[in-house]
């Protein structure tokens, strides 16, 4: 397996989408990921299962807030 | 805006030759030394390689030499701006730079000396007679790896790795199969793994909120250390065959597997901090192990991806 740079780039912006685009209501509810089921522990530690859904939902208002600002400032520029 | 750039630098290399040719000279005429050893310990101050041996000599013509130099004003002109643009270069450089990664903490895991990069290649090689692997602190902060051995250092992984490269060029070389988009796709190769390796490892101790005081450099540094490994593989490959090349992979899987184990686990298992109740990380040590295990397991793996193109 002959990696390029241009790949792993490829492989983490393709991973990190799948990642956002993960509806919460049709998928991650349905096996009990919801974002109301998981975060409640406000201890020393989360335990896996909430860092994960953590993980997702940051990743979701990272990729957001990226997506809102490019796509708004990018055709501004465009224009 | 290349043109120009082109042109200062000449200008600069042919005024840094002109200026070394006068100062041996201007440090008799300028400091006045009465005393006939003087002169000789001031040049050597300003100029440590060997060539202000037979001055003397030179007094005359470099004389003459100080004299052209400021009496050129374009050349001086020239060399005022050309500096005042390398410092202002730099100061971008080193603003960027300190925005991604803090500087100094890259500067502790360069400060290496010859002694401990021959120990810490000896342990890597041979693991199993070294007896302490805790990394020693000195008022919170960790050793520099000039004073501890245990330390984990940059330099050790980044020459290793530019060695595998060009041994890799080497063995393809060999075999009459080089050509240098290969090498380059070699190299890219190796880095994305080391890439991937950190990047499971950072995830994985996220996960668990393993609270250690491993930082990135110090993942980057492990993932790297099977670099050593990989050279002494590919090494015995192309020098005893087929057969050499799986005995040294052997001896340097096992060697790795034990390095990697014995020093994460000082670091990752023990739940050192003080600051929770003596709870530390409540998520089953079993999972810790797993983490640790994992990884040494994921090193002759790696290691025999990435030599057996090189040795058939």
């Amino acid at each position: 397996m002959a990696f390029t740079l241009y790949s792993l780039i490829q492989t983490a912006i393709l991973c990190t989408n799948a990642i956002a685009v993960l509806h919460e209501e049709r998928f991650l509810s349905k096996i009990g990921w919801g974002v109301d089921q998981g975060v409640g522990g406000f201890g020393d530690d989360p335990g896996i299962k909430a860092q994960i859904l953590n993980l997702i939902r940051s990743v979701r208002t990272v990729m957001r807030v990226f997506h809102t600002l490019l796509l708004h400032f990018g055709l501004a520029f465009i224009k | 805006m290349p043109n120009e750039v082109v042109e200062l630098s000449w200008i600069l290399v042919e005024l840094n030759t002109k200026a070394r040719a006068a100062p041996p000279a201007g440090d008799s005429v300028l400091f006045e030394d009465t005393s006939s050893a003087a002169p000789a310990m001031n040049s050597q101050g300003y100029y440590t390689s060997g060539y202000n041996m037979g001055e003397p000599s030179n007094d005359m013509q470099g004389g003459g030499g100080m004299n052209n130099l400021f009496a050129d004003p374009m050349a001086n002109a020239a060399m005022m701006y050309g500096s005042s643009l390398a410092n202002q270069g730099k100061d971008m450089v080193n603003k960027e730079i300190s925005r991604f990664m803090s500087v100094n903490k890259l500067k502790y895991f360069f400060a290496v000396d010859t002694r401990y990069v021959l120990k810490k290649l000896m342990i890597l090689m041979f693991p199993y007679t070294h007896q302490d692997w805790e990394v020693r602190y000195h008022r919170d902060t960790p050793l520099t790896p000039r004073q501890d051995v245990n330390a984990s250092d940059l330099y050790i992984p980044t020459m290793a790795f530019i060695t595998y490269i060009l041994l890799a060029g080497m063995a393809l070389g060999i075999q009459k199969r080089f050509s240098p988009e290969v090498l380059g796709l070699c190299a890219s190769t190796a880095l994305v793994w080391v890439i991937i390796e950190v990047l499971v490892m950072l995830l994985s101790l996220y996960l668990l909120t393993v609270h250690t005081d491993l930082s990135t450099f110090d993942l980057i540094a492990y993932s790297g250390y099977k670099y050593v490994g990989m050279i002494f593989t590919v090494l015995c490959g192309l020098l005893f065959g087929s057969d050499g090349y799986f005995v040294a992979l052997a001896w340097s899987s096992f060697a790795l597997m034990f390095f990697i184990v014995r020093s994460l686990k000082m670091k990752i298992l023990p739940s050192l901090s003080s600051d929770s109740m003596g709870m530390g990380s409540n998520a089953k040590p079993q999972l810790r192990l797993y983490i640790t295990v994992a990884s040494a397991l994921f090193q002759p793996i790696i290691i025999y991806w990435l030599t057996s193109h090189l040795v058939r």
